[in-house]
Protein backbone atom coordinates (compact mmCIF):
# COMPACT_ATOMS: atom_id res chain seq x y z
CA UNK A 1 0.00 0.00 0.00
CA UNK A 2 1.14 3.54 -0.74
CA UNK A 3 0.84 5.94 2.19
CA UNK A 4 0.92 9.62 1.23
CA UNK A 5 1.92 12.15 3.87
CA UNK A 6 1.38 15.84 3.04
CA UNK A 7 3.82 18.05 4.94
CA UNK A 8 3.02 21.68 5.68
CA UNK A 9 5.25 24.54 6.77
CA UNK A 10 3.78 26.70 9.54
CA UNK A 11 5.02 29.61 11.67
CA UNK A 12 7.01 28.65 14.75
CA UNK A 13 4.67 29.83 17.49
CA UNK A 14 7.52 30.34 19.92
CA UNK A 15 8.51 33.39 17.87
CA UNK A 16 6.63 36.66 17.55
CA UNK A 17 4.19 36.69 14.65
CA UNK A 18 4.55 39.77 12.48
CA UNK A 19 1.87 40.99 10.11
CA UNK A 20 2.31 42.00 6.49
CA UNK A 21 1.65 45.49 5.13
CA UNK A 22 -2.06 44.79 4.61
CA UNK A 23 -2.42 43.97 8.30
CA UNK A 24 -4.65 41.00 7.50
CA UNK A 25 -2.00 38.39 6.78
CA UNK A 26 1.30 37.19 8.21
CA UNK A 27 4.59 38.51 6.95
CA UNK A 28 5.94 35.11 5.94
CA UNK A 29 9.23 36.62 4.77
CA UNK A 30 10.16 37.54 8.32
CA UNK A 31 8.72 34.52 10.12
CA UNK A 32 10.57 31.48 11.30
CA UNK A 33 8.80 28.55 9.67
CA UNK A 34 8.89 24.88 10.57
CA UNK A 35 7.18 21.58 9.85
CA UNK A 36 3.69 21.37 11.37
CA UNK A 37 4.23 19.13 14.40
CA UNK A 38 1.12 17.01 13.69
CA UNK A 39 2.50 16.29 10.21
CA UNK A 40 5.63 14.99 11.92
CA UNK A 41 3.40 12.61 13.90
CA UNK A 42 1.61 11.58 10.68
CA UNK A 43 4.97 10.83 9.05
CA UNK A 44 6.09 8.83 12.10
CA UNK A 45 2.91 6.73 12.05
CA UNK A 46 3.43 6.11 8.32
CA UNK A 47 7.04 5.01 8.91
CA UNK A 48 5.97 2.70 11.74
CA UNK A 49 3.41 1.10 9.38
CA UNK A 50 6.08 0.73 6.72
CA UNK A 51 8.30 -1.07 9.22
CA UNK A 52 5.57 -3.44 10.32
CA UNK A 53 3.87 -4.20 6.98
CA UNK A 54 6.12 -5.33 4.09
CA UNK A 55 5.29 -3.70 0.76
CA UNK A 56 4.26 -0.39 2.33
CA UNK A 57 5.61 2.64 0.51
CA UNK A 58 5.73 6.07 2.16
CA UNK A 59 5.53 9.13 -0.07
CA UNK A 60 6.16 12.51 1.56
CA UNK A 61 4.83 15.58 -0.25
CA UNK A 62 5.42 19.28 0.35
CA UNK A 63 4.57 22.43 -1.54
CA UNK A 64 7.65 24.29 -2.70
CA UNK A 65 8.50 26.96 -0.15
CA UNK A 66 11.29 27.98 2.18
CA UNK A 67 11.03 24.80 4.28
CA UNK A 68 10.05 22.28 1.59
CA UNK A 69 13.51 20.89 0.89
CA UNK A 70 14.44 20.61 4.54
CA UNK A 71 11.14 18.86 5.33
CA UNK A 72 11.41 16.46 2.39
CA UNK A 73 15.08 15.52 2.82
CA UNK A 74 14.45 15.00 6.53
CA UNK A 75 11.53 12.70 5.64
CA UNK A 76 13.85 10.69 3.36
CA UNK A 77 16.50 10.55 6.08
CA UNK A 78 13.89 9.17 8.46
CA UNK A 79 12.91 6.43 6.04
CA UNK A 80 10.34 7.76 3.55
CA UNK A 81 10.65 6.05 0.16
CA UNK A 82 9.82 9.02 -2.03
CA UNK A 83 9.80 12.79 -1.55
CA UNK A 84 7.79 14.97 -3.90
CA UNK A 85 8.01 18.73 -4.19
CA UNK A 86 4.91 20.46 -5.56
CA UNK A 87 5.34 23.60 -7.61
CA UNK A 88 2.78 26.05 -8.91
CA UNK A 89 1.13 27.09 -5.63
CA UNK A 90 2.14 29.19 -2.63
CA UNK A 91 3.28 27.05 0.31
CA UNK A 92 1.68 29.54 2.71
CA UNK A 93 -1.69 29.55 0.95
CA UNK A 94 -4.94 28.68 2.74
CA UNK A 95 -5.86 25.04 3.16
CA UNK A 96 -8.67 25.11 0.57
CA UNK A 97 -5.99 25.83 -2.02
CA UNK A 98 -3.36 23.49 -0.58
CA UNK A 99 -5.94 20.68 -0.50
CA UNK A 100 -6.37 20.99 -4.28
CA UNK A 101 -2.62 20.96 -4.80
CA UNK A 102 -2.04 17.89 -2.64
CA UNK A 103 -5.04 16.09 -4.18
CA UNK A 104 -3.70 16.72 -7.69
CA UNK A 105 -0.30 15.39 -6.64
CA UNK A 106 -1.61 12.32 -4.82
CA UNK A 107 -3.68 11.45 -7.91
CA UNK A 108 -0.31 11.04 -9.64
CA UNK A 109 1.90 9.59 -6.92
CA UNK A 110 -0.75 7.25 -5.56
CA UNK A 111 -1.75 7.12 -1.91
CA UNK A 112 -4.55 4.77 -0.88
CA UNK A 113 -3.95 5.85 2.69
CA UNK A 114 -3.32 9.53 3.35
CA UNK A 115 -2.02 10.43 6.79
CA UNK A 116 -2.28 14.17 7.39
CA UNK A 117 -1.61 16.09 10.59
CA UNK A 118 -4.93 16.61 12.38
CA UNK A 119 -4.59 20.40 12.31
CA UNK A 120 -2.07 23.18 11.94
CA UNK A 121 -1.56 26.62 13.39
CA UNK A 122 -3.31 28.67 10.73
CA UNK A 123 -6.29 26.54 9.72
CA UNK A 124 -8.61 29.52 9.29
CA UNK A 125 -10.56 27.93 6.46
CA UNK A 126 -10.70 24.37 7.80
CA UNK A 127 -8.23 21.57 8.41
CA UNK A 128 -6.21 20.17 5.53
CA UNK A 129 -7.14 16.48 5.97
CA UNK A 130 -10.92 16.85 5.57
CA UNK A 131 -10.54 19.33 2.70
CA UNK A 132 -8.08 17.03 0.96
CA UNK A 133 -10.38 14.03 1.46
CA UNK A 134 -13.22 15.92 -0.20
CA UNK A 135 -11.00 16.65 -3.20
CA UNK A 136 -9.93 13.00 -3.40
CA UNK A 137 -13.51 11.78 -3.00
CA UNK A 138 -12.39 9.70 -0.02
CA UNK A 139 -13.84 9.46 3.49
CA UNK A 140 -11.99 11.20 6.31
CA UNK A 141 -11.64 10.54 10.01
CA UNK A 142 -9.84 13.07 12.20
CA UNK A 143 -8.12 13.01 15.60
CA UNK A 144 -6.73 9.56 14.93
CA UNK A 145 -4.15 7.39 16.71
CA UNK A 146 -3.06 3.73 16.60
CA UNK A 147 -3.31 3.00 12.87
CA UNK A 148 -2.84 -0.61 11.75
CA UNK A 149 -2.99 -2.19 8.29
CA UNK A 150 -4.24 -5.54 7.10
CA UNK A 151 -4.48 -5.77 3.32
CA UNK A 152 -6.61 -2.81 2.23
CA UNK A 153 -8.28 -2.61 5.66
CA UNK A 154 -7.14 0.19 7.93
CA UNK A 155 -7.99 0.06 11.63
CA UNK A 156 -7.56 3.05 13.92
CA UNK A 157 -8.85 4.96 16.91
CA UNK A 158 -10.57 8.32 16.91
CA UNK A 159 -10.19 10.36 20.09
CA UNK A 160 -13.11 12.30 21.53
CA UNK A 161 -12.99 14.36 24.71
CA UNK A 162 -12.02 13.15 28.16
CA UNK A 163 -10.21 10.04 26.98
CA UNK A 164 -13.26 8.53 25.23
CA UNK A 165 -12.30 6.90 21.93
CA UNK A 166 -13.92 4.98 19.09
CA UNK A 167 -12.39 2.24 17.01
CA UNK A 168 -13.10 2.28 13.28
CA UNK A 169 -12.14 0.16 10.32
CA UNK A 170 -11.95 1.64 6.84
CA UNK A 171 -11.36 0.23 3.39
CA UNK A 172 -8.75 2.32 1.57
CA UNK A 173 -8.75 4.87 0.07
CA UNK A 174 -9.18 6.91 3.22
CA UNK A 175 -7.71 10.08 4.71
CA UNK A 176 -6.85 10.13 8.41
CA UNK A 177 -6.08 13.24 10.44
CA UNK A 178 -3.35 12.07 12.80
CA UNK A 179 -3.34 13.38 16.37
CA UNK A 180 -0.27 11.49 17.58
CA UNK A 181 1.93 8.64 16.44
CA UNK A 182 2.34 5.62 18.71
CA UNK A 183 5.75 6.91 19.63
CA UNK A 184 7.39 10.31 19.59
CA UNK A 185 8.51 11.24 16.05
CA UNK A 186 12.01 9.97 15.36
CA UNK A 187 14.86 12.38 15.04
CA UNK A 188 17.06 12.60 11.96
CA UNK A 189 20.56 13.84 12.68
CA UNK A 190 21.63 16.89 10.69
CA UNK A 191 24.59 14.92 9.30
CA UNK A 192 22.22 12.21 8.04
CA UNK A 193 19.95 14.78 6.40
CA UNK A 194 22.97 16.41 4.74
CA UNK A 195 24.12 13.05 3.45
CA UNK A 196 20.68 12.32 1.99
CA UNK A 197 20.64 15.78 0.46
CA UNK A 198 23.81 14.93 -1.44
CA UNK A 199 22.74 11.53 -2.67
CA UNK A 200 18.94 11.59 -3.04
CA UNK A 201 16.85 13.55 -5.49
CA UNK A 202 13.47 15.10 -4.86
CA UNK A 203 10.75 14.45 -7.40
CA UNK A 204 8.96 17.52 -8.68
CA UNK A 205 5.33 17.81 -9.71
CA UNK A 206 3.71 20.88 -11.18
CA UNK A 207 0.18 21.39 -9.88
CA UNK A 208 -2.53 24.01 -10.21
CA UNK A 209 -5.18 25.16 -7.79
CA UNK A 210 -8.03 27.64 -8.17
CA UNK A 211 -9.02 30.02 -5.38
CA UNK A 212 -11.80 28.55 -3.24
CA UNK A 213 -14.42 30.51 -1.33
CA UNK A 214 -12.81 31.15 2.02
CA UNK A 215 -14.23 34.51 2.94
CA UNK A 216 -12.13 37.63 3.29
CA UNK A 217 -9.96 38.31 6.32
CA UNK A 218 -10.79 41.84 7.46
CA UNK A 219 -8.74 41.93 10.66
CA UNK A 220 -5.86 40.00 12.21
CA UNK A 221 -4.47 40.96 15.61
CA UNK A 222 -3.53 39.63 19.02
CA UNK A 223 -6.73 38.99 20.99
CA UNK A 224 -7.93 41.67 23.39
CA UNK A 225 -6.60 40.57 26.73
CA UNK A 226 -9.07 42.06 29.15
CA UNK A 227 -7.41 42.66 32.45
CA UNK A 228 -4.80 39.96 31.97
CA UNK A 229 -2.58 38.45 34.60
CA UNK A 230 -1.04 40.31 37.52
CA UNK A 231 2.63 39.88 36.72
CA UNK A 232 5.01 38.65 39.37
CA UNK A 233 8.72 39.35 39.36
CA UNK A 234 10.23 36.91 41.80
CA UNK A 235 9.71 33.39 43.12
CA UNK A 236 9.07 34.87 46.58
CA UNK A 237 6.04 36.70 45.17
CA UNK A 238 4.82 33.46 43.62
CA UNK A 239 5.26 31.75 46.98
CA UNK A 240 3.22 34.53 48.61
CA UNK A 241 0.36 33.83 46.18
CA UNK A 242 0.55 30.10 46.93
CA UNK A 243 0.41 30.90 50.66
CA UNK A 244 -2.48 33.30 50.16
CA UNK A 245 -4.43 30.61 48.31
CA UNK A 246 -3.72 28.11 51.07
CA UNK A 247 -1.53 25.80 48.99
CA UNK A 248 1.39 26.05 51.43
CA UNK B 1 -32.99 31.61 3.26
CA UNK B 2 -32.33 33.15 6.64
CA UNK B 3 -32.32 29.83 8.43
CA UNK B 4 -29.57 28.64 10.73
CA UNK B 5 -28.84 24.92 10.86
CA UNK B 6 -27.05 23.51 13.91
CA UNK B 7 -25.47 20.07 13.65
CA UNK B 8 -26.34 18.38 16.95
CA UNK B 9 -23.41 16.45 18.38
CA UNK B 10 -23.79 13.46 20.64
CA UNK B 11 -21.23 11.18 22.22
CA UNK B 12 -21.70 8.07 24.29
CA UNK B 13 -25.47 8.54 24.50
CA UNK B 14 -25.60 12.23 25.39
CA UNK B 15 -25.81 15.53 23.54
CA UNK B 16 -22.64 17.55 24.12
CA UNK B 17 -22.29 21.06 25.60
CA UNK B 18 -21.23 22.58 22.29
CA UNK B 19 -24.60 21.56 20.81
CA UNK B 20 -26.46 23.75 23.31
CA UNK B 21 -23.96 26.57 22.95
CA UNK B 22 -24.53 26.54 19.17
CA UNK B 23 -28.31 26.50 19.67
CA UNK B 24 -28.03 29.62 21.86
CA UNK B 25 -25.80 31.41 19.35
CA UNK B 26 -27.83 30.13 16.40
CA UNK B 27 -31.08 31.34 17.90
CA UNK B 28 -29.86 34.90 18.20
CA UNK B 29 -28.42 34.86 14.66
CA UNK B 30 -31.59 33.33 13.20
CA UNK B 31 -33.55 36.06 14.97
CA UNK B 32 -31.45 38.74 13.33
CA UNK B 33 -31.89 37.07 9.94
CA UNK B 34 -35.60 36.60 10.33
CA UNK B 35 -35.15 32.90 9.78
CA UNK B 36 -35.70 29.69 11.67
CA UNK B 37 -33.29 27.85 13.93
CA UNK B 38 -33.17 24.22 12.95
CA UNK B 39 -31.15 21.40 14.48
CA UNK B 40 -30.08 18.28 12.64
CA UNK B 41 -29.94 15.11 14.68
CA UNK B 42 -28.46 12.01 13.09
CA UNK B 43 -28.82 8.77 15.02
CA UNK B 44 -28.35 9.06 18.74
CA UNK B 45 -30.68 7.74 21.38
CA UNK B 46 -34.33 8.15 22.36
CA UNK B 47 -35.35 11.49 23.77
CA UNK B 48 -32.48 13.47 22.28
CA UNK B 49 -34.63 15.39 19.80
CA UNK B 50 -36.84 16.65 22.63
CA UNK B 51 -33.80 18.16 24.35
CA UNK B 52 -33.21 20.42 21.35
CA UNK B 53 -36.07 22.69 22.41
CA UNK B 54 -34.23 25.90 21.60
CA UNK B 55 -34.69 25.02 17.94
CA UNK B 56 -37.98 25.64 16.16
CA UNK B 57 -37.52 22.52 14.13
CA UNK B 58 -35.41 19.37 14.32
CA UNK B 59 -34.56 17.31 11.27
CA UNK B 60 -34.32 13.75 12.51
CA UNK B 61 -32.30 11.30 10.47
CA UNK B 62 -32.31 7.66 11.57
CA UNK B 63 -28.90 6.24 12.35
CA UNK B 64 -26.70 4.47 14.83
CA UNK B 65 -26.31 5.44 18.45
CA UNK B 66 -22.69 6.39 17.79
CA UNK B 67 -21.05 8.97 15.57
CA UNK B 68 -20.25 7.79 12.09
CA UNK B 69 -18.28 10.20 9.88
CA UNK B 70 -19.74 9.05 6.58
CA UNK B 71 -23.35 8.63 7.73
CA UNK B 72 -23.40 11.96 9.55
CA UNK B 73 -21.60 13.68 6.70
CA UNK B 74 -24.02 12.39 4.07
CA UNK B 75 -27.07 13.32 6.17
CA UNK B 76 -25.73 16.82 6.79
CA UNK B 77 -25.01 17.39 3.15
CA UNK B 78 -28.44 16.15 2.07
CA UNK B 79 -30.15 18.40 4.64
CA UNK B 80 -28.17 21.45 3.56
CA UNK B 81 -28.85 20.77 -0.11
CA UNK B 82 -32.56 20.23 0.43
CA UNK B 83 -33.21 23.11 2.81
CA UNK B 84 -30.57 25.75 1.92
CA UNK B 85 -29.82 27.29 5.33
CA UNK B 86 -27.99 30.59 5.27
CA UNK B 87 -25.62 29.47 8.01
CA UNK B 88 -24.51 25.98 9.04
CA UNK B 89 -23.00 25.65 12.51
CA UNK B 90 -20.80 22.67 13.35
CA UNK B 91 -18.80 22.15 16.55
CA UNK B 92 -15.06 22.71 16.44
CA UNK B 93 -14.66 19.21 17.84
CA UNK B 94 -13.35 15.79 16.87
CA UNK B 95 -16.65 14.95 15.16
CA UNK B 96 -17.16 18.40 13.65
CA UNK B 97 -13.78 18.22 11.96
CA UNK B 98 -14.94 15.22 9.92
CA UNK B 99 -18.03 17.09 8.74
CA UNK B 100 -17.25 20.76 8.11
CA UNK B 101 -14.45 20.56 5.54
CA UNK B 102 -16.11 17.93 3.34
CA UNK B 103 -19.46 19.80 3.45
CA UNK B 104 -17.94 23.16 2.55
CA UNK B 105 -15.79 21.60 -0.12
CA UNK B 106 -18.57 19.56 -1.72
CA UNK B 107 -21.00 22.50 -1.87
CA UNK B 108 -18.31 25.11 -2.54
CA UNK B 109 -19.26 27.19 0.51
CA UNK B 110 -16.97 29.43 2.56
CA UNK B 111 -15.86 27.88 5.85
CA UNK B 112 -14.45 29.51 8.96
CA UNK B 113 -12.87 27.26 11.59
CA UNK B 114 -12.15 27.86 15.31
CA UNK B 115 -14.90 30.51 15.68
CA UNK B 116 -15.21 32.20 19.07
CA UNK B 117 -17.77 34.82 18.00
CA UNK B 118 -20.21 35.39 15.15
CA UNK B 119 -22.06 38.54 14.18
CA UNK B 120 -24.18 39.82 11.32
CA UNK B 121 -22.89 43.16 10.17
CA UNK B 122 -24.21 45.07 7.16
CA UNK B 123 -25.66 41.98 5.58
CA UNK B 124 -22.70 39.69 5.97
CA UNK B 125 -21.53 37.24 8.59
CA UNK B 126 -18.34 38.08 10.44
CA UNK B 127 -16.59 35.21 12.15
CA UNK B 128 -13.93 35.77 14.79
CA UNK B 129 -11.47 32.89 15.06
CA UNK B 130 -8.57 32.04 17.32
CA UNK B 131 -5.57 31.05 15.25
CA UNK B 132 -1.87 30.34 15.67
CA UNK B 133 -2.22 28.75 19.09
CA UNK B 134 -4.38 31.63 20.32
CA UNK B 135 -1.72 34.23 19.53
CA UNK B 136 -3.80 35.91 16.84
CA UNK B 137 -7.47 36.52 16.28
CA UNK B 138 -8.80 36.76 12.74
CA UNK B 139 -12.08 38.30 11.67
CA UNK B 140 -13.32 36.82 8.41
CA UNK B 141 -16.11 38.31 6.33
CA UNK B 142 -18.01 35.29 5.05
CA UNK B 143 -20.46 37.25 2.92
CA UNK B 144 -24.24 36.97 2.98
CA UNK B 145 -24.24 33.18 3.07
CA UNK B 146 -24.74 30.37 2.69
CA UNK B 147 -21.65 29.53 4.72
CA UNK B 148 -20.30 27.06 7.26
CA UNK B 149 -18.71 27.82 10.62
CA UNK B 150 -17.01 25.62 13.21
CA UNK B 151 -17.86 26.89 16.69
CA UNK B 152 -15.40 26.72 19.56
CA UNK B 153 -16.50 25.74 23.02
CA UNK B 154 -17.55 28.90 24.87
CA UNK B 155 -19.14 30.65 21.86
CA UNK B 156 -22.35 31.12 23.86
CA UNK B 157 -23.97 29.95 27.07
CA UNK B 158 -24.98 26.28 27.00
CA UNK B 159 -27.61 27.06 29.64
CA UNK B 160 -29.34 29.46 27.26
CA UNK B 161 -29.40 26.78 24.60
CA UNK B 162 -30.82 24.19 26.96
CA UNK B 163 -34.39 25.38 26.63
CA UNK B 164 -37.52 23.41 27.01
CA UNK B 165 -39.68 23.57 23.94
CA UNK B 166 -41.58 21.50 21.49
CA UNK B 167 -39.64 21.71 18.26
CA UNK B 168 -41.37 20.40 15.17
CA UNK B 169 -39.76 17.05 14.38
CA UNK B 170 -39.25 16.51 10.68
CA UNK B 171 -37.98 13.09 9.69
CA UNK B 172 -35.48 12.97 6.84
CA UNK B 173 -34.30 9.81 5.10
CA UNK B 174 -30.79 8.56 5.79
CA UNK B 175 -28.80 8.85 2.56
CA UNK B 176 -26.89 5.75 1.50
CA UNK B 177 -23.12 5.73 1.94
CA UNK B 178 -20.55 3.43 0.37
CA UNK B 179 -19.97 1.82 3.76
CA UNK B 180 -16.19 2.06 3.47
CA UNK B 181 -15.86 3.15 7.10
CA UNK B 182 -17.17 0.87 9.84
CA UNK B 183 -17.67 1.81 13.47
CA UNK B 184 -16.33 -1.01 15.63
CA UNK B 185 -16.65 0.00 19.28
CA UNK B 186 -16.40 2.76 21.84
CA UNK B 187 -13.40 2.64 24.14
CA UNK B 188 -14.05 4.14 27.56
CA UNK B 189 -11.30 6.21 29.25
CA UNK B 190 -8.59 4.18 30.90
CA UNK B 191 -8.52 3.95 34.67
CA UNK B 192 -6.21 6.63 36.00
CA UNK B 193 -3.65 6.24 38.78
CA UNK B 194 -4.52 9.79 39.83
CA UNK B 195 -7.81 11.59 39.19
CA UNK B 196 -6.66 15.09 38.24
CA UNK B 197 -10.28 16.32 38.13
CA UNK B 198 -10.59 15.68 41.88
CA UNK B 199 -7.47 17.56 42.99
CA UNK B 200 -7.47 20.99 44.66
CA UNK B 201 -4.06 21.90 43.33
CA UNK B 202 -2.54 20.98 39.97
CA UNK B 203 0.95 21.61 38.69
CA UNK B 204 0.65 21.41 34.91
CA UNK B 205 3.54 21.18 32.49
CA UNK B 206 3.73 21.96 28.78
CA UNK B 207 6.15 21.98 25.92
CA UNK B 208 8.49 24.25 27.90
CA UNK B 209 9.60 21.31 30.02
CA UNK B 210 11.77 20.31 27.05
CA UNK B 211 12.60 16.71 27.78
CA UNK B 212 11.15 13.73 29.55
CA UNK B 213 13.84 13.49 32.24
CA UNK B 214 13.07 17.02 33.40
CA UNK B 215 9.47 16.17 34.28
CA UNK B 216 10.99 15.04 37.58
CA UNK B 217 11.62 18.69 38.51
CA UNK B 218 7.92 19.52 38.19
CA UNK B 219 6.94 16.29 39.92
CA UNK B 220 9.09 17.19 42.94
CA UNK B 221 7.43 20.60 43.15
CA UNK B 222 3.99 19.01 42.82
CA UNK B 223 4.81 16.56 45.63
CA UNK B 224 6.00 19.39 47.82
CA UNK B 225 2.78 21.34 47.18
CA UNK B 226 0.56 18.31 47.69
CA UNK B 227 -0.53 18.71 44.08
CA UNK B 228 -1.00 16.28 41.23
CA UNK B 229 0.97 16.60 38.03
CA UNK B 230 -1.02 17.35 34.89
CA UNK B 231 0.07 18.28 31.36
CA UNK B 232 -0.92 19.83 28.06
CA UNK B 233 -1.28 17.81 24.88
CA UNK B 234 2.29 17.81 23.51
CA UNK B 235 3.52 16.06 26.66
CA UNK B 236 0.90 13.33 26.28
CA UNK B 237 1.44 12.96 22.51
CA UNK B 238 5.16 12.54 23.17
CA UNK B 239 4.27 9.64 25.47
CA UNK B 240 5.88 11.29 28.51
CA UNK B 241 2.78 11.12 30.72
CA UNK B 242 -0.39 9.00 30.46
CA UNK B 243 -3.56 10.32 28.79
CA UNK B 244 -5.24 10.48 32.20
CA UNK B 245 -3.04 13.49 33.00
CA UNK B 246 -4.06 15.51 29.94
CA UNK B 247 -5.90 18.79 30.45
CA UNK B 248 -7.75 20.26 27.47
CA UNK B 249 -10.18 19.67 24.66
CA UNK B 250 -9.19 16.09 23.94
CA UNK B 251 -8.24 15.48 27.56
CA UNK B 252 -9.98 16.33 30.80
CA UNK B 253 -11.70 19.48 32.01
CA UNK B 254 -10.36 20.45 35.44
CA UNK B 255 -11.45 23.02 38.01
CA UNK B 256 -8.87 22.94 40.80
CA UNK B 257 -8.62 25.75 43.33
CA UNK B 258 -5.11 26.50 42.09
CA UNK B 259 -3.64 25.67 38.67
CA UNK B 260 0.08 26.30 38.29
CA UNK B 261 0.96 26.18 34.59
CA UNK B 262 4.66 25.70 33.84
CA UNK B 263 5.85 26.18 30.27
CA UNK B 264 2.33 26.01 28.82
CA UNK B 265 1.75 28.53 26.02
CA UNK B 266 -2.02 28.41 26.35
CA UNK B 267 -3.42 27.19 23.03
CA UNK B 268 -7.23 27.47 22.87
CA UNK B 269 -7.54 23.68 23.16
CA UNK B 270 -5.73 23.78 26.51
CA UNK B 271 -7.57 26.83 27.85
CA UNK B 272 -10.85 25.01 27.20
CA UNK B 273 -9.85 22.44 29.80
CA UNK B 274 -8.67 24.69 32.64
CA UNK B 275 -10.31 28.11 32.36
CA UNK B 276 -12.63 27.22 35.23
CA UNK B 277 -9.79 26.91 37.77
CA UNK B 278 -10.11 29.17 40.82
CA UNK B 279 -6.66 30.73 40.55
CA UNK B 280 -4.46 30.28 37.51
CA UNK B 281 -0.75 31.00 37.88
CA UNK B 282 1.33 30.83 34.71
CA UNK B 283 5.09 30.69 34.33
CA UNK B 284 6.35 31.03 30.77
CA UNK B 285 9.49 32.39 29.15
CA UNK B 286 7.46 33.99 26.31
CA UNK B 287 5.88 37.22 27.51
CA UNK B 288 3.38 37.03 24.63
CA UNK B 289 2.18 33.52 25.53
CA UNK B 290 -1.65 33.45 25.35
CA UNK B 291 -1.77 31.75 28.77
CA UNK B 292 -1.16 35.16 30.37
CA UNK B 293 -4.52 36.34 29.02
CA UNK B 294 -6.42 33.83 31.16
CA UNK B 295 -4.03 33.57 34.12
CA UNK B 296 -4.69 35.53 37.29
CA UNK B 297 -0.99 35.68 38.07
CA UNK B 298 1.85 35.45 35.59
CA UNK B 299 5.59 35.29 35.65
CA UNK B 300 7.87 35.64 32.64
CA UNK B 301 10.71 33.33 33.61
CA UNK B 302 12.43 30.04 32.97
CA UNK B 303 10.29 27.39 34.61
CA UNK B 304 13.32 25.49 35.93
CA UNK B 305 14.64 28.59 37.70
CA UNK B 306 11.24 29.11 39.28
CA UNK B 307 10.93 25.46 40.35
CA UNK B 308 14.40 25.53 41.87
CA UNK B 309 13.81 28.78 43.76
CA UNK B 310 10.44 27.60 45.04
CA UNK B 311 11.92 24.31 46.25
CA UNK B 312 14.55 26.24 48.17
CA UNK B 313 11.93 28.52 49.69
CA UNK B 314 9.56 25.72 50.67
Amino acid sequence: MIIAVPLKQVPDLVEDLTLDASGTGLDYESLKLKLNEFDDHALEEALLLKESVPGTVVVALAVSGSEAERMLFTALAKGADRAVKLTGVDANADNRLLAQAFAAAIAQTGGELVLAGVQSAGDRDGQLGPLLAARLGAPVVSVVTHVTLSGSAVTFRKEYAGGLMAEFEAQAPVVLGIQAARQAPRYAAVSKVRQVQQTAKLETLSVTAAPAPGGKVVALAPPARGQGAKMLGKATELLAVLKDKGVV
Amino acid sequence: MGDVLVMAEHLDGALTEITFEMLAQGKSLAGQLGGKLTALLVGGTDGMAAQLGAAERVYVVPGDANFHPQAHGAALRAAVQAHSPQLVMIGSTATGMDLAGPLASALNLPLAAYCTALAWENGSLRATAQLFGGKLEAITDLGAGPCVVMAMSGIASAEEGRQAGKPALEPLAAPATDGKVTFKRLIQPEQADVDITAKDVLVAIGRGIGKKEDIEVAQELADKLGAALAASRPIIDAGWLPKSRQVGKSGLKVKPKVYLALGISGAPEHIEGMKGAGTIIAVNSDQHAPIFAVAHYGMVADLFDVCEELMELL
